[in-house]
């Protein structure tokens, strides 16, 4: 693979690439990764403890 | 359709530097140094009521002080230092004008009126509540007012970023993929956008908890969304600290990574992962599961480890092959011999990727897991720990830039050069020496965030090992030289920005 910045303006940018340099798609999943992971599993499994019965 | 805008050129550099958006980074740099002068204050009163020799402060002003310090260095000076490597980093290093500067100055006004809040409700006394702000601990709704206007500041300049990176490329003022630095500052937004949304569910609801709306806010719901503000703000700084590693590199010696992708892949892998760690924080925590905490911090945290182990690697590498290439090739070590030792911006950069990476990366990933977890919670490892990340890694980063920001953004000659040569190396030793002693200290059971560990008058007194006074001593007289490497970068900022010799 050439990392030279040759006459390549019809090179196929690589899929990685594309990826990251998707900054919107990166915001995305980096907000949803926690947040359900951490957050939503974290926060249902709190719900779901038994009350102390009064 | 196209916006009259000022640029000039920088003569060094030869980028174009948006006139707007350098007043937002000056007003930003300007404003995080005086919330660093009042955290430094603390730092000093509540390092030399933990040292016993001393003990300084009586007990109401030592949970005031420390809740004042911890705010005003974690937060406060860390994030608008941020915000300022924002704009930096997209507007300037793209060569583009910065989105909407009229809303930078919003978020700018937003931040100070927050953070000024708070300083005034904690010197007041109403909100002796530490940084964390745990239920049922309850400070003054004002409070957490400052706390939720600073943030919706941070998260308007954290929108401009993001607008100007869209506008950049539309405007094609770069070509190819965003440069790595800008995609590093790229990686802490994204934290940040993380971070901020985790504040405003917590502290909304707290704030009308604190004015008798909501009469319950369950403490280990509170906890839970609390660190999901309060990791990710750590990752924030790690990733702006790492740009800023890769900028330092450039500008100290003109190094340039071996393997850009390499060190791409390492920042996708902090965007992914790393916030999935705010779980560390909760392996104590009886109310979540063995599961929920081994995904969250096993698995997914050492694939953010793995990512700051690349950085590790690749800034020095980088620096070894640009050094090198100048000639010094000698044995192992003559590229390490003669770097440029006295520029202080070369300094920091090397002083902070050995703090972060040796003293800061063994000591957390230690604590990472459950079983040490239990040994070290709440006991001084942690702060000694942090202040080997936050404090030796990102605070003496962000003194490094600081030397260049000086004269190509403020266009000062930096003052009292000779006192700027040993002014990291001064502030990285004491905190050094900070970060050992409370290490040393909590491995023998001492906790953090308390007052006398001698517990004079209480009818049962604790077995105290000797070892510990003579390293809370060594954090003690660390603290003081830490203090005074403060001083000095302080001293010279201002004096820099106030009378430093005009350039450019
Ligand atoms: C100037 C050098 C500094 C010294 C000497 C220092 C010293 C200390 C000491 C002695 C404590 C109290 C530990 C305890 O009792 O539990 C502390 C806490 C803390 N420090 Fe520093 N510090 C310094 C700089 C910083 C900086 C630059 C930051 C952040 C960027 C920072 C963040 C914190 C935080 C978050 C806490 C914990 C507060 C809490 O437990 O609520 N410190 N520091
Ligand atoms: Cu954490």
């Amino acid at each position: 693979m050439s990392g030279q910045q040759g006459k390549g303006e019809e090179e196929r940018v690589p899929m990685w690439q594309l990826f990251y340099d998707n900054i919107f798609l990166l915001l995305a999943l980096g907000v949803a990764i926690p947040v359900v992971f951490y957050t939503l599993w974290g926060v249902m499994e709190l719900v779901n403890l038994p009350v102390w019965p009064k | 359709m196209s916006v009259p805008t000022a640029f000039r050129t920088c003569p060094t550099t030869g980028l174009k530097v948006h006139l707007p958006a350098e007043n937002l980074i000056k007003a930003n740099a300007v404003v995080a140094v005086v919330f660093f002068l009042i955290g430094v204050a603390m730092a000093l009163l509540v390092a030399m009521t933990r040292w016993p020799a001393v003990h300084l402060l009586g007990d109401e002003f030592f949970y005031r002080a420390l809740t004042a310090h911890g705010i005003n260095m974690l937060i406060f000076w860390i994030i608008f230092f941020e915000i300022a490597v924002l704009y930096f980093a997209s507007a300037i290093l793209l060569n583009s004008r910065l989105a909407a500067p009229k809303l930078g100055w919003l978020a700018f006004a937003l931040m100070l009126a927050g953070s000024g809040l708070v300083d005034v409700m904690i010197a007041l006394g109403k909100a002796d509540v530490m940084m964390t702000s745990y239920v049922p601990l309850k400070a003054h709704p004002l409070f957490y007012l400052g706390m939720i206007l600073f943030a919706v500041g941070a998260l308007v300049g954290t929108s401009l970023f993001f607008a100007t990176l869209v506008i950049a490329r539309r405007d094609r003022t770069y070509e190819g993929s965003l440069p790595l630095v800008v995609f590093g500052a790229a990686t802490a937004a994204i934290i940040a956008v993380v971070t901020i949304a985790h504040g405003a569910i917590i502290y909304i609801p707290t704030m009308l908890w604190s004015m008798g709306i909501i009469e319950h806010i369950d403490a280990s719901t509170y906890r839970i969304l609390w660190w999901g503000l309060g990791h990710p703000s750590q990752q924030i700084n790690v990733a702006a600290m790492i740009a800023i590693w890769y900028l330092l590199g450039a500008l100290t010696v003109g190094a340039k990574p071996i393997n850009e992708k390499l060190c791409r892949t390492a920042f996708v892998l902090y965007i992914l992962f790393i916030n999935l760690a705010s779980a560390h924080h909760l392996l104590v925590d009886p109310g979540v599961s063995s599961t929920w905490k081994i995904w969250n911090t096993s698995y997914a945290m050492y694939l953010a480890v793995l990512a700051s182990m690349i950085h590790g690697m690749t800034v020095p590498a980088s620096i070894e092959v640009a050094q090198r290439r100048k000639g010094y090739t000698k044995g192992l070590f003559e590229w390490l011999k003669k770097a440029p030792w006295g520029n202080p911006s070369f300094a920091a950069l090397t002083l902070s990727i050995v703090i972060f990476g040796f003293i800061g990366g063994i000591t957390g990933v230690t604590f990472g897991t459950e079983q040490i977890n239990i040994i070290s919670h709440n006991t001084l490892r942690i702060p000694g720990h942090f202040h080997a990340t936050v404090v030796g890694g990102t605070t003496l980063a962000f003194m490094g830039v600081t030397y260049y920001v000086l004269p190509l953004i403020f266009r000062r000659q930096v003052v009292a050069q000779a006192l700027a040569k040993i002014q990291p190396y001064l502030f990285g030793v004491g905190i050094v020496m900070v970060s050992l002693g409370m290490t040393f200290a909590g491995s023998y059971g001492i906790s953090r965030r308390h007052w006398d560990i001698t517990f004079a008058g209480a009818t049962l007194q604790p077995a105290v090992d000797p070892t510990v006074y003579l390293l809370l001593g060594i954090m003690g007289i660390g603290a003081i030289l830490a203090v005074l490497g403060a001083l000095l970068y302080i001293l010279i900022t201002v004096g820099t920005v106030l009378a430093g010799k005009k350039t450019g």
